[in-house]
């Protein structure tokens, strides 16, 4: 069992689909639960690829590749997860703000957020700042996170967060995106600006409270 | 005899009653040849025989400062607010600019179906190019920009290379059409990407392409957002067609001497460079720009000193930058003058 979890976990790393839609099978008949699966097979996997991304040993390239078998393990696993009732980390709405249409880098950050046991309600690109509040309001959000790759539509992060402490929500928020850093994100009043999915995974953490200690040889 | 219509401009020999018709194309070089008086697109020539450029700034951030809202589509504003997109062109002129680009970023087809715009990128193209050409003095020149389409692509993502180079193609087509005397591939991060709009550039118009990748500094030295290294940029643009290679956008002027000092050895190709004028910060509900005129100075001088044939800039820039450099080029321009004569 032990075995089958690590390779596994390479299979993340090395971006193989059909490996992990294969162990993934493999491990629910031999009676491992979902949670399980998720927690010793996939997350640590998917740890390795976001510190290789921060360090810049991988890249965009293949990290989506890596995504993309986590998430046909995912397939697999949410139906079963949901049955079980199993409580997620915390909630979070993310989404790409109006006017822009980049969604990698959001992806990616979704990705490493559901790996990380969190409910991710991914509002897609363009989205308004309605469609946050719905959502929000909807799922019951603890974190809504924003992304932006241009210039021209960052600023559109403090519409959604002037509309969010207007309505008073309790919802903590979080930006990022290649114009984006610490400072902006302090002016436009977000309350966690993150580098990259790894820090955006840890920011999540931290919102909600959770310390991480796990991999914490793999963050340092 | 007539103007080459996928291009705009007249690329064969004219007689003397045809010069008529050219007075949109003061930029144009004449030529005697024999009895005859052949016009070229000299954008190429003048760079390779050693002229440096001063091109313009940024056009989003500007459009912004101007009254553009956040979210709206940029490429719109060639139709909506025409006199709004004709003044920035005109005050990049009146700065210095040897050449402005287009606001065309994002007109094509993938970008513009955000805005429910995708049949409208020839119009767009054709319309920004067009009020450029209103305000061009003689001598100078018009960049027809070409931004990423923002897909994956395959087997990354569901679009393919034949729509990507489709995409391409069509907005390639319609900027040469206009007008535009280059076309400038820009803000790319995928090799891949860049090479397809590189060749449907190339292949689908006659006029010079400049290609540019965006850069940052990190553990593993500068790389795009997909790994491409500037050796690897230098080669695959090149191998691609890419007539001026080169880089624009980023976090700043002293990254960007960090990729000339690195792309300079690797080609005997023109290089642009554009940067930003730093990260933005938020200031009173606009973003603010750190990097100043006054502190881009030094460095724009530093890149000059690399080799920088084409300099300018990229979000956060505006005029005042320009006028700068237009200076800055310009003192160039005469040092390297007087040590070849």
């Amino acid at each position: 069992m032990e075995e089958l979890l690590k390779e596994m976990s390479q299979a993340v790393i090395d971006g193989n689909k059909e490996k992990c839609e294969e162990l993934t099978r493999k491990l629910l008949e031999l009676g491992l639960a979902p949670k399980q699966i998720l927690d010793r097979g996939l997350v640590p996997g998917m740890d390795v690829v976001g510190v290789r991304f921060r360090d810049n040993i991988i890249f965009v390239p293949e990290v989506l590749i890596s995504a993309r078998a986590m998430k046909a393990s995912l397939a697999i696993l949410e139906p079963l997860l949901t049955q079980a009732k199993i409580k997620e980390a915390g909630i979070v709405v993310i989404g790409t703000v109006k006017g822009d249409i980049h969604d990698i880098g959001k992806n990616i950050v979704a990705m490493m957020l559901k790996g990380a046991g969190f409910k991710v309600i991914d509002l897609g690109i363009d989205t308004r700042v309605e469609k946050f509040l719905d959502a929000i309001k909807r799922e019951k959000a603890d974190i809504v996170g924003m992304s932006a790759l241009l210039t021209t539509t960052m600023g559109y992060m403090k519409v959604v967060i002037d509309k969010i402490k207007e309505e008073k929500l309790s919802v903590k928020t979080m930006v990022g995106g290649a114009p984006i850093s610490q400072s902006f994100a302090e002016k436009v009043g977000a309350d966690r600006y993150a580098k990259n999915a790894t820090e955006a995974v840890e920011r999540a953490k931290e919102l909600i409270g959770i310390v991480s200690t796990e991999n914490n040889e793999l963050n340092n | 005899m007539g103007l080459d219509s996928a291009n705009g401009f007249p690329t064969k020999a004219f007689g003397n009653d045809t010069a008529l018709i050219l007075h949109n194309f003061s930029h144009l070089i004449k030529i005697k040849a024999g009895k005859k008086t052949v016009y070229k697109n000299h954008f190429l020539e003048q760079l390779q025989s050693g002229k440096i450029f001063a091109s313009d700034g940024a056009m989003g951030t500007e459009l912004q400062k101007r009254g553009m809202p956040v979210g709206v589509c940029p490429e719109e504003f060639n139709v909506t607010h025409p006199e709004i997109v004709q003044a920035i062109y005109k005050d990049y002129y009146d700065a210095g600019s040897d050449l402005v680009e287009t606001n065309t970023f994002g007109a094509n087809r993938s970008r513009l179906a955000l805005h429910g715009f995708e049949d409208r990128v020839r119009e767009f193209c054709m319309k920004a190019v067009e009020l450029a050409r209103a305000v061009r003095p003689a001598g100078k020149f018009i960049a027809g920009s070409m931004g990423p389409t923002g897909d994956l692509i395959d087997p990354l993502g569901p679009r393919t290379v034949q729509e990507t180079y489709d995409i391409f193609s069509e907005q390639a087509e319609a900027l040469a059409e206009g007008g535009a005397d280059v076309l400038f591939v820009e803000t790319m991060m995928a090799a891949e990407e860049a090479e397809i709009a590189v060749r449907a550039a190339k292949e689908k118009t006659k006029l010079p392409v400049a290609a540019t990748m965006t850069f940052e500094l990190g553990k593993a030295g500068l790389r795009t957002m997909w790994g491409v290294d500037v050796k690897t940029a230098v080669s695959r643009l090149t191998d691609a067609g890419a007539d001026i290679i080169g880089s624009n956008c980023g976090r700043g002027f002293d990254d960007m001497i960090a990729i000339v000092r690195e792309m300079r050895p690797l080609t005997l190709k023109p290089i642009i460079a554009q940067s930003n004028a730093g990260i933005p910060d938020w200031v009173d509900g606009i973003s603010v720009y750190k990097e100043t005129p006054e502190i881009i100075e030094p460095k724009a001088k530093e890149l000059l000193n690399l080799g920088v044939n084409i300099l300018g800039g990229c979000c956060g820039t505006g005029p005042g930058h320009i006028r700068k450099m237009r200076q800055l080029v310009d003192i160039m321009q005469r040092e390297s003058d007087s040590i070849s004569q």
